[in-house]
C-alpha cells in the first residue's frame, strides 16, 4: 500500500441486500425498529417500504474501506464518520465507492459514499485507516 | 417552541456486554465479511488476537443497550415519530475479542435547533475489562419540525 496517493480510487464494493436482510441484521444488531422489518408498518408511517438499517449500510461502507485498503484487517479502521441521507431499500444493489484524500505515513484518509442507483444513501463518509 | 435542553450533559448508567464467538460470527455473516479471524479462533490467534475478533462495526451490538435508555429518556424528550438517524461516527481503539467484557456509558453531548429541526447528539464510550478504550461513538439524531 506504500504507493497510495490522494485521488486514487479504492476497489468498488457491490452488494444486494435480499428481502430478509433487514430481519437478519435486526437479529445480529438487536435493533428491531419495525420500520426496518415490517413493510406494512413502514408504509403506514409514509415510507416506500421497510428500509435498511442505516448502521447496516455504514457496516457495508466500513467493509469496503477495510477490504479495499487493508485486506479486511479489523485493526485497520481507526475512525469512520457518515451522514445518512436517502433511505436504503432491500432488494436493490448498493454500490460503495471511495477516493483516497490524504496519506500521512501509514495513516490513510478516504472519502466514501454508498448509492442505490441515483439514491445516495450514505454521503460525506470519511474513513481513517492505518495500513 | 423552544427546544428542551435540560438533558445536555446527562449520563446514563453503564451497561456491560460480554462479547461471544457466535455473536461475532452472526454479525460478520450478515455483513458478508469473510475474514477467518471473525470465525475461527486458530486464525484469530495466528493473526495476533486473543480470540475471535469482532469487525469494527460490531460496536453497534455492544453500544445499543447503553444508548437506548438515553434515547427514550423523557427528559431528552425526542419525538420518535419524526426522528431520523442523521449521522454517526465511531473512533476505534483496542479491538473487541470474544471473552471481552465491554462497559459502555452514554452521555448527551448537545441538543440544538438548526433550521427548525432538532439535533440530538449522544456519545457512547466503551472500555474493555483492562480499562482500555474500545470505541467512542457519536450518534446524531435529527427530529424534523421542532
Amino acid at each position: 500500500m506504500a504507493d497510495l496517493k490522494p485521488g486514487d480510487a479504492i476497489p468498488e464494493l457491490r452488494v444486494t441486500p435480499d428481502k430478509y436482510l433487514p430481519h437478519r441484521y435486526a437479529g445480529a444488531s438487536g435493533d428491531f425498529n419495525p420500520i426496518h422489518i415490517d413493510r406494512e408498518f413502514a408504509e403506514s408511517v409514509g415510507l416506500p417500504s421497510n428500509i435498511l438499517h442505516g448502521l447496516y449500510s455504514m457496516g457495508v461502507v466500513a467493509k469496503a474501506a477495510a477490504q479495499g485498503l487493508a485486506h479486511g484487517d479489523p485493526r485497520a479502521l481507526k475512525k469512520l464518520t457518515v451522514q445518512f441521507r436517502g433511505m436504503g431499500l432491500p432488494e436493490q444493489e448498493i454500490e460503495v465507492t471511495g477516493t483516497v484524500k490524504e496519506v500521512d505515513g501509514n495513516r490513510v484518509t478516504v472519502d466514501l459514499e454508498a448509492r442505490q442507483g441515483d439514491n445516495r444513501i450514505i454521503r460525506n463518509a470519511v474513513a481513517e485507516l492505518e495500513v | 417552541m423552544a427546544l428542551k435542553t435540560d438533558a445536555v450533559g446527562k449520563s446514563w448508567p453503564s451497561t456491560t456486554y460480554q462479547v461471544g464467538r457466535e455473536k461475532i460470527k452472526e454479525y460478520a455473516t450478515v455483513l458478508g465479511i469473510e475474514n477467518p479471524v471473525h470465525f475461527d479462533v486458530g486464525a484469530a490467534r495466528d493473526a495476533g488476537f486473543r480470540d475471535v475478533v469482532a469487525p469494527p462495526m460490531f460496536a453497534v451490538v455492544y453500544s445499543l443497550a447503553a444508548l437506548a435508555p438515553a434515547m427514550f429518556d423523557p427528559e431528552v424528550g425526542m419525538n420518535f415519530a419524526t426522528m431520523v438517524h442523521g449521522g454517526q461516527t465511531f473512533e476505534w481503539g483496542e479491538p473487541a475479542c470474544s471473552g471481552d467484557e465491554i462497559t459502555t456509558t452514554a452521555r448527551c453531548v448537545s441538543i440544538e435547533e438548526k433550521l427548525g429541526n432538532g439535533f440530538y447528539v449522544f456519545e457512547t464510550t466503551s472500555v474493555n475489562g483492562a480499562g482500555a478504550e474500545v470505541v467512542r461513538g457519536t450518534w446524531t439524531n435529527i427530529v424534523r419540525g421542532v
